[in-house]
């Protein structure tokens, strides 16, 4: 499954990259009764029909619209960075920047958290990496169990837009991976559009905090990479092969 | 409208020609979604910020998210000086664009929750409210709200009896014979359906469906408009 997912990923990238068309609510994107109607599609008769603003990504007759702007909407699967901002009697409530708070319950932390002293382990104002467990109407449920998921502590948290996440990844996490390479530190993007930046020490970090920075505001400017690759040496960076794989491989499942 | 003492309109238009129009999108960063209007010498701008969760809690709604416009109209706008806050006036064309806004979104996905809409009025010189729905239109669009289909609105207006297409306000004034009429309309862009009709003035049957297909036609342009500034063919700010 994971596998074909990430192939979906990339042929989808491909075909965005063909044919980006900006299609606008009530716009038909294609006409024809085999097209599928996706995520911000709608069908009237004959006629797929954008149910929202953004690129228009026709895959294998399934037409999805994908926003180019706009608040963050979670998603299963995403990873987000995120605020303490209530302690419940079984669980913690994480403001990141939705419509609705997530819910992190007690169960769904790495180790055994006395429900007395639950402040101990995640007090007000403290930041976490969460994987997103379920999207409810009534909310979203958080997880941070598995490995590269958890408490943070030192480094900077910054804000980009969500919509710029896709280009702070990049294909395969290419992106992110340049970053980590030429500054040594530890780039972890979560979709709501923060991005965790930790390092040995502040230069590297405030250096790596400037490229994604630079990224987020040039995140429509078509060869991106070159550039990026171009200010990471006029930085006098030295962009080795980055070893270390994305911890996060599912961070790049951006829908 | 052989008879009518309006013949020449004062700035020289057609009967059928709309003012020269003026939109783009992402002119206020930090919202979630914003744009500007402008017709002639009206402008408006819109700023939509949500979903968010909605406070306070008893008007929150399990089944849907709502939708909560406010029309303001800044107090330098016009050559008077507008009383800042909320008046009659305001509240009433703030509750109609919600109305009318409300029938092309769709807000079923953030249960509970809120999509505010902030419209203000820099510049007024008649046709405010339906340059703020054009605007807001755009805002709800640039935040990437659902929305089935975009809204276009435009004033059609009658002075004595002739029917005006975006009426200025030195003809919404207009005194001599019948007097002015003003009938703002709101079309949605793909079924062409009516979300807001009002009528201040005298017209007959026959006069107002007339004027109901002017706005349709003139909605076109000002769809077009629209179109241009989501699809950052203006080159202007897009964001």
């Amino acid at each position: 499954m994971g596998v074909k997912n990430a192939l979906s990923i990339i042929s989808n990238e491909k075909i965005m990259a063909k044919e980006r068309q900006i299609v606008i609510p009530g716009e038909t994107v294609v006409s024809g009764n085999e097209f599928l109607p996706g995520d911000g599609a709608y069908r009237d008769g004959a006629d797929v029909v954008a149910g929202r603003y953004g690129i228009a990504n026709i895959f294998e007759k399934h037409v999805k619209v994908v926003p180019v702007s706009g608040a963050y909407y979670p998603r299963r699967g995403n990873t987000i960075i995120g605020t303490i901002v209530d302690i419940t009697f079984n669980g913690w409530l994480i403001d990141f920047g939705g419509a609705q708070n997530a819910f992190l319950p007690v169960a769904e932390v790495p180790r055994y958290v006395n429900k007395n002293e639950m402040a101990e382990f995640l007090n007000f104002g403290e930041s976490v990496i969460v994987k997103v467990w379920d999207v409810k109407s009534r909310g979203v449920d958080v997880s941070m169990k598995m490995r590269g998921y958890g408490k943070i502590e030192g480094g900077m948290i910054i804000s980009v837009g969500p919509n710029q996440v896709p280009r702070i990844i990049g294909r395969e996490g290419s992106m992110v991976n340049m970053i980590k390479g030429a500054t040594g530190c530890d780039v972890t993007v979560g979709q709501n559009g923060k991005v965790w930046i930790s390092g040995k020490d502040t230069d590297k970090e405030v250096a790596a905090r400037k490229i994604v920075e630079f990224i987020g505001e040039n995140a429509v400017t078509v060869g991106l990479t070159e550039k990026v690759e171009k200010m990471i040496k006029k930085m006098g960076l030295e962009g080795s092969a980055p070893e270390i794989v994305a911890e996060n491989t599912d961070a790049e499942d951006v829908e | 409208m052989a008879g009518s003492l309006y013949k020449k309109r004062f700035d020289g238009r057609t009967v059928n020609e709309v003012r020269p129009m003026k939109a783009s999108v992402g002119v206020v960063p930090s919202a979630d979604g914003s744009a500007t209007f402008e017709t002639g010498g009206t402008k408006a701008m819109a700023v939509v910020r949500g979903p968010r969760t909605l406070h306070p809690q008893h008007m929150q709604n399990a089944r849907t998210g709502i939708l909560r416009v406010s029309y303001g109209m800044m107090p330098f706008s016009v050559w008077d000086r507008i009383r800042p806050g909320p008046s009659r006036r305001s509240e009433e064309i703030s509750k109609v664009c919600e109305w009318a806004l409300d029938a092309v979104i769709d807000l079923s996905g953030f249960p509970n929750t809120v999509v505010d809409v902030f419209i203000q009025i820099p510049k007024a010189d008649a046709g405010t409210r339906v340059a703020g729905l054009n605007a807001a239109a755009l805002a709800l669009a640039h935040a990437g709200i659902p929305m089935k289909e975009m809204l276009s609105a435009i004033a059609v207006g009658k002075a004595d009896k002739t029917l005006l297409v975006d009426v200025d306000k030195a003809e919404e004034d207009f005194h001599d014979g019948e007097g002015a009429t003003d009938v703002p309309l709101a079309f949605t862009s793909r079924k062409k359906d009516i979300s807001l009709l009002q009528l201040d003035g005298k017209i007959s049957p026959s006069e107002l469906s007339e004027a109901i297909e002017m706005g349709r036609k003139a909605c076109e342009d000002v769809l077009k408009v629209q179109m241009d500034a989501l699809k950052g063919a203006t080159g202007e700010k897009n964001g």
